[in-house]
Formats: C-alpha cells, structure tokens, sequence
C-alpha cells in the first residue's frame, strides 16, 4: 500500500475555486482565530529559528570547557551563564535544540507513517483488522524501557561503525522512539477508518467504481487529517520527552553531545548555584512541548468542519 | 509511711535512671543511616558491593578491625597475633586466635571456636561463590585447638597472615545457623543471608532487598551500655547528591557514604548547617584503564578485547609512546578542581597508600606537559592528518572512552577529551549506567569486565593495608576472558613477565621493607609502561547530622565499623 502524502481534495477546490474559498483558506481563516494556536505558533518558529540559526548568532563552540569560567552568572559573553566546567550554556541550549528538535520532528514522522498505514489499512480492510490490532496490542503491551535497552545494546556499536558515533546514535535513537510510539496513532486512525467508510460518500464512490486506493486517499484520509495532525504534535512532545529520559539513563546520545534532557539533567545538582543550567533547558522543553501542543489544538478545531462552522 | 518511702525510692531510682540515660543502650532513640546504592544481602561473603559488606558490618564482627589509621585492633579475640607473642608461626605457616570468652551470639548461644572454623570453611566451599576468597588464599586448613582457640594454616610461609577474618569483608557467622547453607545451598539460604545472627551491635528485624533493613539494638552485645541506638534505618536508592542532601541539607538522615559530588556543591549543601562531610584518604585511585587487546568492532566474541596470549594486540595502545603522551597531557589538577576540590589529590601511582609503599619515581605526570606529549608522538611517527587527529600506516589515534553515569565522571570525561584534543587524539565519550557498567553480567557487553572499548575509567582500592593480593591483580593470570566468565582482575589485560616474577616473590617474602620495594617496583612496571594512567587520589566523602556523635571515619574498613560506639 502506498502511503501518498495527503494533499488538498484539488478536484472540488478547482471546479469552484472562482465562486468559493478553498478548504484551506477556510481552515488557516480558522486557525487564525484560535489565539492559543497562533500564540503556539509564534512560538514554535521563534525557538525553531533561534535554534536553527544559533551557530550564526552566537559563535561559540558548546563543547569548549574554559575551566577558569566555571558556575557563571549571565553576562554579556555567556547570556545564560556558564556550567561547571565552563561551558557556554547559550551555546548549549542552541546546540542541544537541533539535536533534540531533529529527533522529535523525525521520530513523529516516522510514528506518524507507521501509526497511518496500520491504522488505515486495519480500519479498512476487514481481514487484516485482526492481525495488525493484535500486533498493535502487542506493541502496547511490550514494557518500552527494557526493550530500548536490548534495541541499543543490540544495535549500537553495528550502527556506530557504519555511521559514525552521532548519526549512528541519532539514526538508532529516532528509529526506537519512533518504533514504539505509533500504536496510539493507529488506534485513533483505525476508528475514525471505521466509522467514515460506511458514509454514504464513501458507498458512492464504491457505486461508481473507485479503486479502493483512490478512496482511500480521496475520501477517507482526507477526514481523518485531523486525528493524525493532533497525534503528530503530541508525538513531537513526545519524542522530546522520551529522548529527554533515554539521555538521563545514559543510553542516548554520547556525554558531551547535549541535548535539553541531559542538560537539564546534568543541571539538577546545580540547580541552587547556578539556577540558570535547570531554567532554560527547562523553558526551552517546555515551550516547545506547549507550543507544539497548543498547534495541535487549534489545528484540530480548524480542521473540523461542524467547529469552523463552514 | 513504709509504704510512702518506698513511692519516693521509687521516683528516686527513676530520675536517678533517667539521668544516667545516656551512657545506656538503646538510649539515643532512632539512627538513620542512607546507602544511595542499596543492599541487596546483610552476608558479607555473597555481597554485591561495599554497601552489602557495610549493612553486614552492623550485625556480624571479623575477628580483627582495622581502625582509621589503618592499625589492627582486636574485636573477637583478645589480642592480635604475632610472631613475637607466639600466635603466628615461626615458620609463618600458621596463625592462631584466642577468642574472647564473653561473647555472645544475639540468639543468646555462646561464640565459639567452631564458629570461626565454619565460617572459614562456608567461604572456601569451592561451590559457594564466596566474595571474601581472596581473603583466605593459601589457606589449607581450619582448626578449632579449644572451644575458644583457632588455628589458620598457610600451604605457603605467609608474611602477612592477617588475611581471614580481618576486616569487614570476612567475619564470622554462626554456624548452627548457616550448617544447611553450604557451597552450591549458599544463595538459596535467604532467611539466613538476609538475617544472619551475628555478634555486632544490631540485629535484622526486617530486610527488604534493594530498599531498606531495619535494625534494633543486640541486648546481647558484649558492651553492656553500647550501642546508644535503640534502632536503626539502612536505607538504600537515590544518588549521591541526593543522599549528601539528605544528611546535609534537610537533615531527614544521619550519615550518608560514598559521596562523589562536585566540590561546590557539597560545600553549598554542608552551608545549611545541619551536618558536616568529611574526608578520608585511603587506597582509592581514580585512574584510566588502557585496553592492550584490539577491542575492534568488526571483530567477533571471540577475539574482540580477549587477549589470546598477546596475539591480539591494540592497534595504536600498544605503542607505550602513545600511552606516554595521553597520560602527559592531562592537567590533572584541573580535574581535582573541576570534581573533587578537597576530596581529591592529583597522583601517579596506582599504589598510593599506605606511605611505606609509596613510589616516589612517578612524578612525571603531576606537571600537564602538552609539547613533550606531542614531541613523543611526532618521534614515533604518529603524524598529524588534515583533520587534525595524528595516524600512522594508516590507523588513527582515534578513542572510545568510556566510564560509567555519574556527573562528575562525565566531566572529567568532557576535561580529558579537550587535553587530548591538543595532542591531535580523537576521544568518543560514552557513559554506562553504574548497575550496568560494574554489574558484571557476562552477558552484557557494556560490563567493564568485557571492556569493549580503548579507554575506561574508573575508581578501584584494596581493603586493609597490604597490597599483596592487589598487586596480584595484575599478572598475566588474571586476565579476563570467557574461560574465567571475564571474573579476572586485570583489566587491562597486560602481560609483563617481571611483573609475575614480583608477584610470586611478593608472596615469600616477610621483611616489610622488601616487601614495600616490591610493592613499589610493581607500581612502576604498570604506571610507568602506562597500562593504568592514575588520575586522582579519591578520599572517600562521608556526611554525618551534627548531633551524631563519635563517627571515626574509617578508609581501612567498613564505615560503619564502630556503629557500636555512635550516639547523640
């Protein structure tokens, strides 16, 4: 099956885009209205940019210990200060969002892909219902620390060689989130499959002949953006979260590659003398985790045609 | 009248009790002791860990302490042993105690001699897994002489013989208690493992593995007024910042061990006032451990880090030049200020105490000398590439370090990385949690037994003060690999013959100025070929509540050694 990345029902939206706004237009006017959304979305571009073009804004190597400038206060060389060692903390909360950023947007696309498939094709295709919720059981059903742990001991120094220590670990790292993050997804995906399949739309369509894949990505994923795009903001958070509590126990990325997690975890012992190393990481994680969240509500509103009043 | 006098004697006797209270046991009320790593038996010969031993050492008693000087003080017995009083042989092959005649198990039974006997025979059972072997080497017999008299026999003239039951990590256990629990029996024996009757200060009234024992006072202890402590809490779990917390900052306990925390940090939670750390030096070295056998990935369990009688050699940490520069280029007084502050001294022995057995020909290192490290790299041919790292005949100099979780480790970890990186040495970091990393399953490859990388570091010691059996640790023997489930000791997998040489001659020789020179002379071979690059001289960090009274911090022996002699 193919999974065609959902585009806008073009048909309808050219026939008639000269006498009415197309479904976008009505969904971004919406959007537009949500003040928690917009306010999410503000933000999100803000660390998003900051985090992107930090190198340029603030040229100072993360990784450089300057011993003799350990446990500093803000200043204008360290707008956050410095750690124990000296090092920069503006230049780590930057250098820590790409890491942690990249894994969450592409942990969720990987657990979105998976999630959608299994989801659509359980809730359509009777026979294969069985079998793919049971797996997706399963999966739930698996306790995810200790099977983290065999993944990366299994596949580590494999992955190492072939791709050096960071894209090895990322690779690895995004691979296992987002392996045992899809079944919520699925789950959504499937019910809401169920439920539109046996619309009187979706029977026309069949009465005219349609292929299924053309109903599939005609008729049903069209209604069923709206789940998936909520579920993708929330595995962002998750992602982020979960590649927080790996750093923590040590099994993600390498010690002197940070990202938010171990910088808040290595920031706690420190917490009362330099408050600075726990509060920005902090902030960072969630502002982004909240802002994320907040797209998602709006979009899913925007989304729903009964909320937009269309 | 008679009747009123006697009401007054009464209150009288009771205040009078009162008042004397606190010289009498069980008097200071509760004691709260926290282990961040919890116990998981109170037996010290089937112990996990140093926190296992300590739990031991509130209930059961060697027959000989060491004290905070590192002096031996008699426990059980009524006097230390020697050649001149005529307890230990003239031939050295033999030792014998006489135990104390007034003690009593906390069951009531008197100790005996045949005790002493069982417990020797219950850790050399070759089924039983004990810890404590390495105690008890060259040991070929017990024997009970009287109910009150014991003779250790030696297959070899042993020049220290204070060996068994000396020290925490080998006491004496009863035997009418633990006669089923023989050999193979010995780890299924919960009830007594987890509740040995003992001749110490406390008895187990509830064990809760990994979490926490409960302790009350032994009315049977041989001191009548001692221990002050009616109760006790060993509690277990967190981390170290949090247990140094704990002690020092809320006061919630009374002592807390083993607390590698960052010098400011220690120093801003001690500034709450409740309760003070101290500092001890004993045996512990932090140092580097540098692989000898190619620890390749690409290679298969059968020859990835294995030794092979040196048919496997490291690609580049074979070359001592190389080990020469990696050590000369760490500052390692910045790593004593970044982690350890008065906790730690810069050292270049593996061996540095007792002051008897002291190298003093290692002072090289003490100085960061990064031209010299490169200069020693450019003679050997090790050239600088485009992208800075140094390679010859095309294998770069490129390391795999790792060690395990703990914030002070990482950034030692992270200081290491930027020394090397001005010698033009590549490091990749990697950090394993402790209950991997020092858990030993042969199954895992992340132990550090299996060691799977080019460089780890890590903290080991010796109990006591002879270093015998811990220069051992490193002849060629030793070397772990499956035929040994990777139990050797010598980590590093070095293969020196001298050093061998020294090691059978450490163990006939009885002179303690000879046997320092040797101690000394095994020092160098490692530290000066490099095989270990010793880093800091660790004293071990405890915290105690200002109102516990009479804590003697001891590096030779349990902590918890004189638990008996605590109070408010």
């Amino acid at each position: 099956m193919t999974t065609t990345p959902v585009s806008p029902p073009a048909g309808n939206g050219l026939r008639e885009a000269h006498v009415h706004r197309s479904q976008w237009t009505d969904v971004w006017l919406a959007f537009r209205n949500h003040t928690g959304a917009v306010a999410g979305m503000v933000v999100f571009s803000i660390v998003a940019l900051a985090v992107l073009a930090g190198p340029w804004l603030h040229d100072v190597d993360p990784q450089y210990l300057d011993i003799r400038v350990k446990n500093q206060g803000p200043s204008l060389a360290h707008p956050m200060g410095t750690d124990n060692l000296g090092r920069d903390m503006f230049a780590q909360v930057l250098a820590g969002g790409r890491i942690s950023l990249a894994v969450g947007v592409t942990a969720m696309l990987l657990s979105l892909v998976v999630g959608t498939v299994v989801g659509v094709l359980a809730g359509y295709y009777h026979r294969l219902d069985g079998p793919l919720m049971r797996t997706t059981d399963l999966f739930l059903a698996l306790p995810l620390l200790p099977l983290l742990l065999v993944i990366i001991m299994l596949f580590r120094d494999t992955l190492r060689t072939a791709f050096g220590p960071e894209t090895g670990i990322f690779l690895l790292i995004v691979f296992v989130i987002g392996i045992t993050s899809w079944m919520q997804t699925a789950r959504i995906v499937r019910g809401d499959v169920l439920a539109i399949k046996e619309r009187e739309f979706v029977t026309a369509a069949h009465s005219t002949g349609t292929r299924e894949r053309r109903i599939i990505t005609r008729h049903v994923l069209p209604n069923v953006l709206s789940p998936i795009l909520v579920s993708a903001t929330l595995g962002i958070a998750n992602a982020i979260i979960t590649e927080s509590a790996l750093s923590f126990l040590g099994l993600g990325f390498p010690p002197d590659f940070p990202t938010w997690g171990r910088l808040l975890f290595d920031g706690v012992n420190f917490m009362t003398i330099t408050p600075a190393r726990v509060i920005w990481p902090g902030l960072a994680i969630s502002l982004t985790v909240l802002s994320v969240n907040y797209i998602g509500d709006g979009l899913r509103d925007a989304l729903d045609p009964r909320l937009r009043g269309a | 009248m008679l009747r009123k006098t006697g009401v007054i004697t009464a209150a009288v006797a009771t205040a009078m009790l009162s008042a004397g209270a606190l010289a009498q046991r069980g008097s200071a009320g509760h004691l709260n002791i926290l282990y961040w790593q919890a116990a998981s038996t109170v037996n010290p010969y089937l112990s996990g860990g140093t926190k296992d031993i300590e739990a031991g050492s509130m209930v059961l008693d060697p027959l000989v302490h060491y004290d905070e000087n590192g002096n031996m003080v008699p426990v059980l017995v009524e006097e230390i042993p020697t050649v001149e009083n005529g307890g230990v042989a003239s031939d050295l092959r033999s030792i014998t105690y006489r135990i104390r005649k007034d003690v009593q198990w906390s069951d009531g039974t008197p100790l005996t001699a045949h005790d002493v006997v069982f417990s020797g025979e219950y850790c050399l059972h070759p089924d039983a897994g004990c810890n404590a072997a390495s105690y008890f080497t060259d040991v070929t017999g017990f024997e009970a002489l009287d109910d009150h008299t014991v003779k250790i026999s030696f297959g070899v003239a042993k020049p220290f013989p204070y060996g068994p039951f000396v020290g925490s990590t080998s006491p004496i256990i009863q035997k009418a208690q633990f006669a089923d629990c023989m050999g193979a029996r010995a780890q299924e024996c919960t009830e007594q493992n987890f509740g040995p009757i003992g001749t110490g200060p406390f008895k187990v009234d509830e064990f809760r593995a990994n979490d926490v024992i409960t302790f009350s006072a032994n009315e049977r202890y041989r001191e009548a007024d001692k221990p002050a402590f009616a109760t006790a809490t060993f509690k277990g779990g967190g981390d170290a910042a949090s247990a140094a917390r704990a002690v020092l900052e809320t006061g919630e306990f009374d002592y807390a061990w083993n607390l590698q925390v960052e010098p400011e940090v220690l120093a801003q939670m001690a500034a709450a006032g409740k309760g003070k750390a101290s500092t001890a030096f004993g045996t512990w070295v932090e140092r580097l451990i540098v692989n000898q056998t190619n620890d390749d990935t690409g290679l298969g369990a059968d020859k990835r880090s294995l030794h092979l009688d040196g048919a496997n050699p490291h690609p580049f940490l074979s070359d001592p030049a190389v080990r020469r520069a990696l050590s000369l280029a760490i500052d390692r007084q910045i790593l004593v200020d970044a982690g350890y502050g008065v906790a730690g001294q810069p050292t270049c022995n593996i061996l540095p105490a007792p002051a008897v057995y002291v190298s003093a020909a290692n002072n090289e290192c003490l100085t960061q000398n990064v031209d010299e490290a490169n200069r020693i790299l450019d003679e050997a041919g090790w050239i600088r590439g485009d992208d800075g790292v140094r390679a010859k005949d095309g294998v770069r100099i490129s390391i795999l370090y790792q060690t395990s979780t703990n914030s002070v480790r990482q950034g030692t970890q992270a200081l290491v990385k930027q020394m090397w990186e001005q010698i033009g040495v590549e490091t990749e970091l990697r950090n394993i949690d402790a209950a991997v990393f020092f858990g030993g399953d042969p199954a895992s490859p992340d132990t550090y037994n299996k060691f799977y990388a080019d460089i780890q570091m890590y903290t080991n010691n010796f109990d006591g003060t002879d270093p015998e059996s811990y220069m051992a640790n490193w002849a060629c023997s030793e070397i772990p690999g499956p035929e040994n489930q990777w139990l050797g000791n010598n980590i590093q997998r070095q293969c020196v013959a001298e050093y061998d040489d020294l090691v059978a001659q450490m163990s006939q020789t009885a002179v303690l100025e000879e046997r320092a020179a040797l101690a000394k002379r095994m020092n160098d071979i490692i530290v000066q070929n490099h095989y270990m690059i010793p880093l800091i001289w660790r004293g071990s960090v405890i915290a105690y509540a200002n109102t516990l009274k009479g804590v003697r911090q001891n590096p030779w022996d349990s902590g918890l050694w004189n638990v008996a002699d605590w109070h408010r």
